[in-house]
């Protein structure tokens, strides 16, 4: 509470040097300001989303021969995102396969193709498509190893872009957070950073079991500022790990994927009324980190969630849910509130679209309300 | 005394779907395959016939699928492939599972739930597992794509293995059935789909749930084979002529004409959608196990003691198994925790049914 005694101005400035010292840049506003301050750290590299993802795989493909990876216009067409930009070309027609459009089938090819041993990557070329495969997702590949008592581990990655993208309408724009979190068996991982996205898509790939890789269109072209130990052939970012992207004392913001980023415009948005955000990159769906998540609300007393997916039963109401029933809740001096994408399926109107997204209004509504200010 | 070492059997002529040749209409038998194959197929039978009581008595829950009438399938294509290939079947399973080298015991206890059971009892009828054997899957059609990717995983690592992927004349008109079989052309995989045509889905026939009942052919441009599936020596013959093309050439289909006695599932009677003599007739003229028999010991092959001898070498086997199936205990509460993923943190916890439980996993 001393930051209210303190001018905006001067306040706006420290809590610029320390975001950016602490956590990965979300804007190239952000990074104009880092370069007239002296005592910011030398700048490290930049590097997109979609290339974070592209290396990764590369670098995986490389390192165990029973990688492959296998999706629709994933080789020859270099992806329909160009994610998979030039893997083809390097590895071939053995390790990265072109499918027909056939999600059930090729789905299922790719957990047959675990279950017998092999590592594959499988590409949805969105979320939306995966609901045709889902039996195999969840059927077969989250559940094989338990019904046999351990003899049939399924090191699959199913990965693809979720949620909205930009005027794709109803049928293109589903967030399947909640629907793949809710599975014991699955590892749901949701990145936002470049850093997010190597480090966990490598440990999707070494990982075991089935792991459900959300990403988001819209920020593939995003570039963020990456460190040299996530350059490294071996970053690995664990699972059930938060990361807080911004330490702050009067409310805790969390969320997933490009909801991170909306948060961090938020939070600086609220520097200006004098109101210091912590804001919890969630990276891993199931599991959960709740640990991170109950030690911020125990030092903010205040919880917000932001999410694009829908309200009801979506990723908010479970981090509702566990922080009830926490230690937490007695540290509370408001009811968390949520902040999620409108319950209605996607419009196509820009100005409807919209509406339908959380924006940064709505997690500012959210969060005075929770503070009780205006 | 048995007079013959070997026997040639002429088998019904196979139909062939894109195939110039098809597989030999002479069959040859050795007095030890005899045995090893009625073994198998008498084991199977009477293994099943307790799985029935058991469930009768309620100590098999759920859904149990008998294979009572298909043993010749299992049995003859076991017989022309090794355990280095790899086999996916849908729920009908407890045959193949016995097949692929799981004990009697193994099948039963996990029919009955116990930790003695082939996946500790976490599985059940349709979820039984061995090596090279990917179950036991309960939704129809599924375990098709599992099957060609299987498959692929053979081809990936130059493996001069098959994937035997069954499917019942009700998955044959799945749409994912299709989608595999695309792939599997399109990638030349080694993969053997095989239809066990038993005429019904459930209770619904061939006829009034497929428009065309020529499922060998429904590959379209992937060749296929119909085959005697009451045959045990037809369908070794049939599947020892499937691999050899597989590995060359990619997938292919095989149509085993087959029946089942007992109904879609224990909980079906079986009587609704055939009538008892026609289910008596099979039995009568056209059971696996009686015509090998038959084949066998007029053939000189093996004498009617032998065969005596065996069924209650088998009787006090599949007794004995089931007695422990029924004693054995399950396993212990933290057990149901356990297995749901590899290697995970060590600090992981699994949430119970209500807040307080938060068990340790492995």
């Amino acid at each position: 509470m001393s930051s209210f005694l303190v001018s905006p101005v001067t306040v706006k400035m420290a809590t610029l040097c320390k975001t950016i010292r602490s956590a990965t840049a979300t804007a190239s506003k952000l990074s104009q300001f880092s370069r007239l301050l002296s005592t910011t750290p030398r700048c490290n590299v930049q590097m997109a989303v979609r290339d974070a993802l592209n290396s990764a795989m590369d670098e995986e493909i490389e390192r165990d021969e029973k990688v492959f990876l296998l999706g629709e216009e994933v080789a020859q067409y270099d992806g329909a995102y160009k994610v998979t930009k030039g893997l083809w070309k390097k590895w071939g027609d053995k390790r990265v396969l072109d499918t027909p459009i056939t999600e059930m089938g090729f789905a299922g090819i790719a957990v047959g193709a675990a279950m017998a041993g092999l590592r594959p990557i499988c590409e949805f070329m969105t979320f939306n498509f995966s609901m045709q495969a889902i039996d195999q997702v969840i059927n077969s590949a989250a559940k094989t190893f338990y019904m046999s008592a351990g003899q049939v581990p399924v090191p699959i990655v199913f990965r693809g872009p979720n949620g909205a993208a930009a005027g794709v309408a109803a049928q293109h724009s589903q967030c399947f957070a909640s629907w793949y979190s809710q599975c014991p068996g699955l590892i749901v991982a949701s990145p936002y950073s470049s850093e997010d996205c190597r480090g966990l898509l490598k440990s999707a790939v070494r990982n075991d079991n089935p792991v459900v890789f959300l990403e988001n269109e819209l920020i593939y072209g995003t570039s963020f500022e990456v460190s040299e130990e996530a350059l490294s052939k071996d970053f690995l970012v664990p699972f059930g790990k938060a990361k807080i992207e911004r330490t702050g004392s009067h409310v805790t913001l969390v969320a997933h994927s490009k909801a991170v980023g909306l948060c961090l415009e938020a939070a600086n948005e609220l520097i200006g009324q004098g109101v210091e955000c912590e804001v919890i990159n969630l990276r891993s769906l199931r599991p959960l980190d709740d640990q991170t998540i109950i030690e911020s609300v125990m030092k903010t007393n205040h919880l917000v969630t932001v999410e694009g997916g829908w309200h009801h039963c979506g990723i908010g109401a479970e981090v509702v849910a566990l922080i009830m029933e926490s230690q937490a809740f007695n540290y509370l001096d408001a009811p968390v509130l949520r902040v999620t994408g409108a319950d209605v399926p996607m419009p196509y109107a820009k100005s409807l679209e919209d509406l339908a997204l959380p924006q940064v209004k709505n997690v500012l509504t959210a969060v005075k309300k929770s503070l009780n200010i205006s | 005394m048995s007079t013959a070492t070997e026997i040639t059997h002429y088998v019904v002529p196979f139909k062939l779907h894109r195939l110039e040749q098809g597989p030999n209409l002479q069959v040859k038998c050795t007095r030890d395959e005899a045995m090893k194959y009625y073994k198998q197929m008498r084991t199977i039978r009477v293994m099943e016939t307790t799985a029935s009581n058991l469930y009768k008595s309620k100590i098999i829950r759920g859904f149990c699928h008998l294979y009572s009438g298909q043993e010749a399938v299992a049995v003859g294509m076991e017989a022309a492939i090794t355990l280095d290939d790899s086999v996916i079947t849908a729920y009908r399973a407890h045959g193949w599972t016995y097949t692929r080298g799981v004990s009697v015991k193994g099948v039963l206890a996990e029919l009955t739930g116990r930790h003695t059971g082939c996946a500790l009892g976490k599985g059940g009828s349709m979820h039984m597992y061995g090596k090279n054997f990917y179950g036991g899957n309960g939704i129809v059609g599924a375990q098709i794509p599992l099957g060609a990717g299987i498959a692929f995983a053979h081809k990936y690592r130059d493996e001069d293995s098959v994937c035997v992927a069954l499917y019942g004349d009700g998955a044959a008109n799945q749409g994912q059935l299709f989608e595999a079989f695309n792939m599997a052309k399109l990638w030349d995989l080694p993969a053997i789909f095989v239809c066990e045509n038993n005429g019904f889905g459930m209770g619904t026939s061939a006829e009034r749930a497929a428009a065309s009942t020529t499922y060998f052919s429904r590959g379209d441009y992937v060749p296929g084979i119909w085959v005697d599936g009451m045959d045990v020596l037809a369908v070794k013959e049939a599947t020892r002529f499937a691999k050899s093309y597989a590995l060359k050439n990619g997938p292919i289909i095989l149509e085993t004409a087959t029946y089942r006695y007992h109904g879609h599932s224990m909980s079906d009677p079986g009587t609704s959608y055939r009538s008892r003599d026609e289910v008596q007739e099979v039995r009568q003229t056209r059971d696996p196990i009686g015509k090998f028999a038959e084949l066998a010991t007029s053939s000189g092959l093996l004498t009617k003691e032998e065969i005596k001898k065996m069924d209650d070498e088998i009787k006090k086997e599949v007794a004995t198994a089931a007695e422990q199936a029924k004693t054995d205990p399950e396993l212990p509460p933290e057990e149901l925790y356990t297995f749901i993923y590899k290697n995970p943190p060590a600090n992981t916890r699994v949430r119970g049914c209500d807040d307080t439980i938060w068990a340790a996993t492995k």
